[in-house]
């Protein structure tokens, strides 16, 4: 049934080797990994896995050593320069001289479009990650979790069919983190953006995804692929319903790549 | 959030008013020692290893008759008598007119350096190579004694008269300034081009711009803190920079001729030196606060200095 449709992500063999003054080293080894249109994946593991390697390949900020990458069917490098993708870091990154406003728009900006067309889509993201009140605020009068909405909405910017994300809510308080994660499943599921998600929590994988890749390094690789399938609404009843707990259990054991021998522990 | 931006701008506005407080109160301050130490110091100064004949031995503290240390009140009322005697115009009246030549080729050196200064800042931003290779001898070009090189641009510029095209003196004099202005200006704006985290500009990568969007999006106004005090330094350097060139090459009409003249007849007219003297004070004040008000214009590129 998606035949018709590109994947969003395809990599078929990716390796990444980076060259340093120590000589090389592996960052990534026989990365196979699909993700289809407005699916929601996430990538987990322990530092130096290259979960975030493997984001900055798709996102063409480095480029692949060796094997196949293709953004819908493109070369990443073509899908960065038509902007089909939106990205977001761990820090907001936003502009400090620009306020709410121009920093949503600075991606339209850049692409050209006219005034009144940025103007009415700044207006429409504002109201997607409930800033209305703030466009006209500068980023050091905001809160971090506000800075990190307003730049999920610049990622929203061009209309990406794909979202890549990595670690968005790592420097959040636990509250806001809860609270911009459910924003985050209801903006996917708005907009049927593809999503990839970099994380290194498992309770934040399991919550957001379809499906959650399980990372392992020395070499960076993709040691297994757990399906999350918990369908319909993701909302707070979900954080505590034993589906849930199950699957946080099924990615915990396939990090530490054995059956986890500890029940106390669940 | 409108909250914190008002106590912000209040903690703002005493803060400014203590530093006007305190400026005056520095200006007092080298008041009171000029006059303490000419009260108390010996009227014809300390001086070690000296013997009978005169000028002999080391002056360790300095005179303090009336000829070598004028009271602060004598150099203001100087300013209101006549420049030379007769009816020449008040020292006052000279010295500003003079300044307001000074300040005219100032003007015209900042700007030569901001030039040139931000072109240099551009190529060896954009060029890694170019900034391994410019950049030291930038450094080097400051320790050319402007004495020394005043006159050779002088004579530069009159080689150029030679063949046809008018070259006025006073161009020469903002060339040299502007060989003390540009330096400030290129090396801030460097930095400040360079300032752009990683994250910035991994994320105009991401959408697609080139060196001329990102140069105008992002490095320029990343810029701007690091570019506004070099700015200020240049006028500084500028206005330095004319009154030792109007000296070395003896152009007549500003500051530094009028300084130099007037100190020749220091020991018959003690007070009538620090006319120009304080007119020099007061135009890097007023050369450095033309460029504050620039800042002004740009003050929301400076709010990256509230937040990181």
């Amino acid at each position: 049934m998606t035949s018709a449709l590109p994947a969003a992500v395809k990599a078929t063999g990716v390796d990444k080797v980076f060259t340093g003054s120590r000589g090389e080293v592996v960052a990534l080894t026989g990365v196979d990994l699909e993700v289809a249109a407005g699916e929601f994946v996430s990538l987990i593991g322990p530092s130096g896995c290259g979960k975030s390697t493997l984001l900055r390949l798709i996102a063409d900020l480095e480029t692949t050593s060796a094997g196949h990458l293709e953004i819908f069917g493109k070369s990443a490098s073509q899908a960065r320069q038509d902007q089909d993708y939106g990205i977001a870091f761990q820090q907001a990154g936003l502009l400090p001289w620009r306020t709410v406003r121009d920093n949503i728009g600075l991606p339209l900006q850049l692409r050209g479009q006219d005034r009144r067309r940025r103007a009415d889509r700044v207006s429409e993201l504002t109201a997607l990650v409930g800033l209305e009140e703030f466009v006209d605020h500068y980023p050091d009068q905001l809160s971090g979790g506000m800075q990190q909405r307003v730049a999920i909405a610049r990622a929203l910017a061009s209309e990406p069919r794909l979202l890549l994300m990595d670690e968005p809510f790592g420097a959040l308080d636990e509250m806001t983190r809860e609270y911009l994660q459910s924003e985050l499943t209801r903006i996917a599921a708005e907009t049927k953006a593809a999503v990839v998600f970099v994380t290194h929590s498992i309770p934040e994988a399991v919550f957001l995804s379809d499906r959650v890749v399980v990372m392992s390094p020395r070499p960076g690789r993709i040691t297994d692929v757990v399906t999350v399938g918990l369908d319909g609404q993701r909302d707070e009843a979900l954080r505590e319903s034993p589906a849930y707990f199950e699957r946080v259990t099924a990615v915990r054991e396939a990090l530490h790549g054995t059956q986890v021998d500890r029940p106390n522990e669940r | 959030m409108s909250d914190r931006t008002t106590t912000r701008a209040a903690r703002r506005a005493p803060l400014r008013a203590s530093s006007v407080g305190w400026g005056v109160t520095g200006v007092l301050a080298v008041i009171v020692l000029w006059e303490l130490y000419k009260y108390l110091g010996p009227e014809e100064g300390v001086t070690v290893g000296d013997t009978d004949e005169a000028g002999s031995g080391q002056i360790i503290l300095p005179r303090t008759h009336d000829r070598a240390m004028p009271h602060v009140w004598a150099m203001v009322t100087r300013l209101f008598e006549p420049t030379s005697g007769g009816d020449s115009p008040l020292l006052i009246v000279s010295v500003a007119t003079a300044a307001a030549v000074t300040l005219g080729i100032a003007a015209v050196g900042w700007l030569l350096g901001v030039t040139v200064g931000l072109g240099l800042s551009l190529v060896m931003q954009r060029w890694r190579l170019l900034e391994w290779g410019l950049l030291p001898w930038i450094v080097v070009s400051q320790t050319v004694p402007l004495i020394a090189l005043a006159p050779v641009i002088n004579a530069i510029g009159n080689q150029i008269d030679r063949s046809g095209t008018p070259w006025p003196q006073w161009l020469s004099v903002a060339v040299i300034a502007s060989y003390l202005a540009f330096f400030p200006v290129a090396v801030g704006a460097l930095r400040g081009l360079q300032s752009p985290d990683r994250i910035h500009l991994d994320l105009m990568r991401t959408y697609g711009a080139g060196y001329w969007p990102t140069l105008v999006r992002l490095r320029l106004p990343a810029a701007v803190p690091h570019l506004l005090p070099a700015l200020r330094l240049a006028a500084a350097n500028a206005v330095l920079g004319v009154v030792v060139a109007e000296v070395s090459i003896g152009m007549r009409g500003g500051l530094g001729r009028m300084l130099i003249q007037l100190a020749g007849q220091g020991s018959s007219d003690p007070a009538a030196p620090w006319g120009p003297i304080f007119g020099a004070v007061v135009l890097g004040l007023i050369a450095a606060g033309s460029v504050a008000l620039i800042g002004v214009g740009l003050k929301d590129y400076r709010r990256g200095e509230a937040t990181s």
